[in-house]
């Protein structure tokens, strides 16, 4: 049977409650009468062999590309980047597509005699793998083939030695990317396409770049005129890197692409009640759900987190391009739509969501209020194309516990931030003019992200400025469930229960508003018209 | 004030929490999608034939449902000398009386089948509920017969327990006699017998319409018979219909057989004067009388009216 698209449910007097994320939980909610709920599609089904897909992709390349065994020879220089694990949520069962991919590259390298290979986790200002995340990515065979011999590397944005600066975009932009991968005779990009976000030029101009060139789209501005940054043709933030891509490939950069898309096959078996509508939840999808929530609400935090974090997605692949880097994107961008795009009429008055225990920066560990913001407005909020769900003064009612927690060795400078800048202002501008600076310059965050594993200093602040969009068009901001020291800081309203926060909500909207809940997991994208 | 005690499902109702502890109630905005049905000719009974099963099947067949047989209708076995030297597998087609026939021919089969036979019950009356299902299936090796249209997983199904040396024990009649007389053979006992190449062995049961027969309302204990015949071979271009209605005859002899004996039966056989279990043409009468009789029984009980306070 094929997948059912995806669903907008009318909520009626028999509509049974509907399931919340509340980070390491679930909340059950009764929608009022007459309320929405977007429903993602189905899971597409998977390619039927991957494999002959990934030697077929690379072999039949798109755009002005020739085949890769036509484009590797002996003495060259080979550069392979790879994204990083804030791709794919939760990460994937092994073998990681990136592993198949990659390990066929290999094969193809070694069939042609190149010795000169280095592989490039493509971080941009993330934190540092660690061995076993590398290894769960790679595979063991690949891992213990390059790390050795120093040939396994992690993008380090703050070597000034192993940066190279390629010249200004026609708009002034600084464009400055990973040495090694600039001078290759050869740069290979393997990509995994979450969102229809991820992807295209962004991949090297964001994945291999510093600090001094990141700055010209992780900025305020460029994310309030980013609408959404899920939308590339609406998105100055893929605008920027569109010209700073062009701008690498003029420079004589010369890039072989490859894209992967997955299906929205999220959840194991055992959390099956997560990828389906709750009145057709059985016996067990309801014994599984009581178990679950019953004993993650039971546990301590670090105990459920620990226990979720374990999850490993049975996602499967349904699209592999590889080629030149725009004639690419645009067929991984078209296989996205397919998986996530559900058609929505008409904005509405309140939008509520639940958000998860895990966002691209918080995998194997805590998710700390700044991140639930990110996720919040940042991501979830941009799961549109054409308007946003939500109307221009709309409430957002977000569902997390939003705890004051930290993570010192992966999130350091986020604590200061939270502490010092948010307790000054939350307004985005006022942030990045008075603050960003003297966090991205600083010894100690740098000296972390280049030496531990944290993210870099100036990462809080491209959070924050990724929920400036939203912030710029809601008219208030709920988290439901959330500890409400906690969510003031951010500058928020807390409530404890669904009736308090529609209560709350309407006196922002006014009486009689409607609603529309975004269902998740798994991902969608609302296409409003 | 009257005080009602609430009813007992009610009060259980209010003591579970809802949804997700009970099943959640179905948006009437959603159109129910009809899921295909687990029961019925769909029922799995692969489990009923794995060898925990099929033991217990055995001591339940052995230690009680043949003891208990042999003591509450005294079954008299007849012919089995005849099918001392048949194949395995084989099909067994027997006329159908009562609901006592399954286990009266089960637990007396000879022993190269007993333990080896699974037995073609109408998937709409015995495979319609999971418990029903299960008991059958798992306690007397019972599968599911589409009885009512044509079902090619049940003909197919069956096929396969055939082909893998399974026997089958079918009424061809396609339900039990609602007056004691005989019905017409289906054919599909010789579609079943053509695609398998199995032979049929026709089987008469006589005594069980007396003991419990369709519309009784209680066990009436009593002698019973069984009686086997030769195993018959479709014919090279024999038609499946002439087939069926060959094994019919066949029970016919059984059945005359026994009010008689060996030698009068044949040589009524030979002179095609055997007289048929379907008994003479007054059976539309008989059939509509005891529809009415159920009927009269409700009619006659006192009337119900509506109350009124």
């Amino acid at each position: 049977m094929s997948p059912r698209p995806g669903f907008i449910l009318d909520v009626d007097k028999s509509t049974p409650p509907v399931l919340f994320w509340h980070g390491e939980g679930f909340r059950m909610e009764k929608l009022p009468t007459g309320s929405r709920v977007v429903y993602p599609p189905e899971a597409l089904p998977p390619l039927k062999d991957p494999l002959g897909a990934i030697v077929n992709a690379l072999e039949n390349p798109v755009g002005e590309s020739d085949p890769l065994s036509s484009l590797l020879f002996a003495d060259m220089r080979l550069t392979i980047a790879f994204d990083d694990l804030s791709l794919p949520l939760p990460s994937m069962e092994s073998p990681d597509i990136r592993q198949l991919v990659i390990e066929q590259i290999l094969d193809l390298a070694a069939s042609k005699g190149v010795d000169d290979v280095v592989l490039v986790a493509a971080l941009a200002l993330h934190r540092r793998m660690t061995e076993s995340e590398l290894r769960h990515i790679l595979g063991d065979r690949i891992y213990d083939s390059f790390a050795k011999m120093g040939r396994l590397t992690q993008h380090d944005a703050e070597d000034p030695s192993n940066m190279i600066h390629l010249g200004l975009t026609d708009k002034g932009e600084d464009v400055e990317i990973n040495k090694r991968a600039a001078t290759s005779d050869l740069l290979i990009y393997v990509n995994v396409n979450l969102v229809s976000m991820d992807g295209g030029h962004k991949s090297v101009a964001t994945g291999l770049a510093s600090y001094k060139s990141l700055r010209h789209h992780h900025n305020v501005k460029t994310m309030v005129h980013s609408k959404s940054f899920m939308d590339r043709d609406k998105s100055q933030l893929h605008s920027s890197n569109w010209r700073m891509g062009r701008l690498i490939k003029e420079a004589g950069v010369k890039i072989f692409q490859i894209e992967t898309t997955l299906n929205t096959n999220t959840f194991p078996e055992s959390f099956s009640f997560l990828q389906k509508r709750e009145w057709e939840w059985n016996l067990r999808d309801r014994a599984s759900f009581v178990g679950a929530s019953t004993a993650l609400q039971k546990s301590p935090p670090w105990l459920s987190r620990k226990v979720l974090h374990t999850i490993r997605s049975p996602y499967q692949l349904t699209g592999i391009t590889a080629g030149e880097v725009e004639a690419v994107h645009d067929i991984t961008i078209q296989n996205v739509y397919k998986q996530q795009l559900v058609e929505v009429h008409g904005q509405t008055d309140i939008l509520t969501m639940g958000l998860p225990y895990i966002g691209p920066y918080n995998v194997n560990s805590i998710m700390n209020p700044i991140l639930v913001y990110c996720l919040g407005l940042g991501y979830f909020f941009n799961m549109y194309r054409g308007m946003p769900l939500v109307r221009k003064g709309g409430v957002l009612i977000l569902s997390h516990p939003t705890r004051r927690e930290f993570d010192p060795t992966f999130h350091p400078s986020y604590i200061d931030f939270y502490d010092n800048v948010l307790a000054d202002t939350t307004d985005p501008l006022e942030i990045e003019s008075k603050y960003e600076n003297s966090f991205a310059t600083d010894p100690w965050y740098i000296h972390l992200y280049r030496t531990g594993h944290a993210y870099h200093g100036v990462h809080p602040f491209y959070m924050w400025y990724w929920g400036a969009h939203a912030l710029d068009h809601l008219g208030g901001v709920i988290i439901l469930g959330g500890d409400p020291k906690t969510v003031h800081r951010l500058g928020f309203m807390s409530a404890s229960t669904m009736p308090d926060a529609l209560e709350m909500a309407q006196s922002v909207v006014g009486p009689d508003p409607s609603l529309t809940h975004l269902h998740s997991p798994p991902l969608l994208m609302a296409d409003v018209k | 004030m009257d005080y009602k005690p609430e009813k007992l499902k009610k009060v259980i109702s209010k003591s579970i929490p809802g949804f997700p502890f009970k099943a959640p109630t179905w948006p009437s905005s959603v159109s129910r999608t009809p899921k295909p049905s687990k029961l019925g000719a769909n029922y799995d009974t692969e489990w009923s034939r794995t060898y925990p099963v099929r033991m217990v099947r055995s001591l339940f067949l052995d230690g009680v449902a043949r003891p208990l047989i042999k003591t509450l209708i005294k079954p008299t076995v007849y012919g089995d000398d005849r099918i001392k030297d048949a194949p395995v597998p084989v099909i067994f087609a027997a006329n159908h009386s009562s609901h006592l026939d399954t286990p009266l021919l089960a637990s007396h089969l000879p022993i190269e089948y007993r333990h080896k036979t699974v037995i073609g019950a109408g998937a709409d009356y015995f495979f319609d509920r999971t418990w029903k299902a299960a008991l059958w299936s798992g306690l007397a090796g019972a599968i599911p017969i589409e009885r009512n249209r044509v079902n090619r997983k049940s003909s197919a199904l069956a096929e396969t327990l055939l082909n893998d040396g399974w026997s089958l024990i079918i009424f061809p009649e396609g339900g039990r006699t609602p007056d004691g007389f005989g019905q017409t053979f289906k054919a599909g006992i010789g579609q079943l017998a053509k695609k398998s190449n199995v032979p049929v062995i026709p089987v008469y049961i006589k005594g069980t319409y007396d003991a419990l027969g369709k519309n009784s309302r209680k066990f009436t204990p009593g002698p019973t018979s069984i009686s086997f015949g030769y195993p018959l071979y479709l014919g090279e271009s024999e038609d499946v219909r002439a087939f069926a209605l060959r094994i019919q005859k066949s029970v016919d002899q059984l059945a005359y057989e026994l009010e008689t004996d060996w030698w009068t039966a044949r040589k009524a056989s030979a002179l095609g004067m055997i007289p048929e279990l379907a008994g003479p043409e007054s059976k539309g009468w008989r059939d509509e009388w005891n529809r009415t009789k159920y009927k009269a029984a409700k009619i006659s009980g006192s009337p119900h009216w509506p109350k009124t306070d």
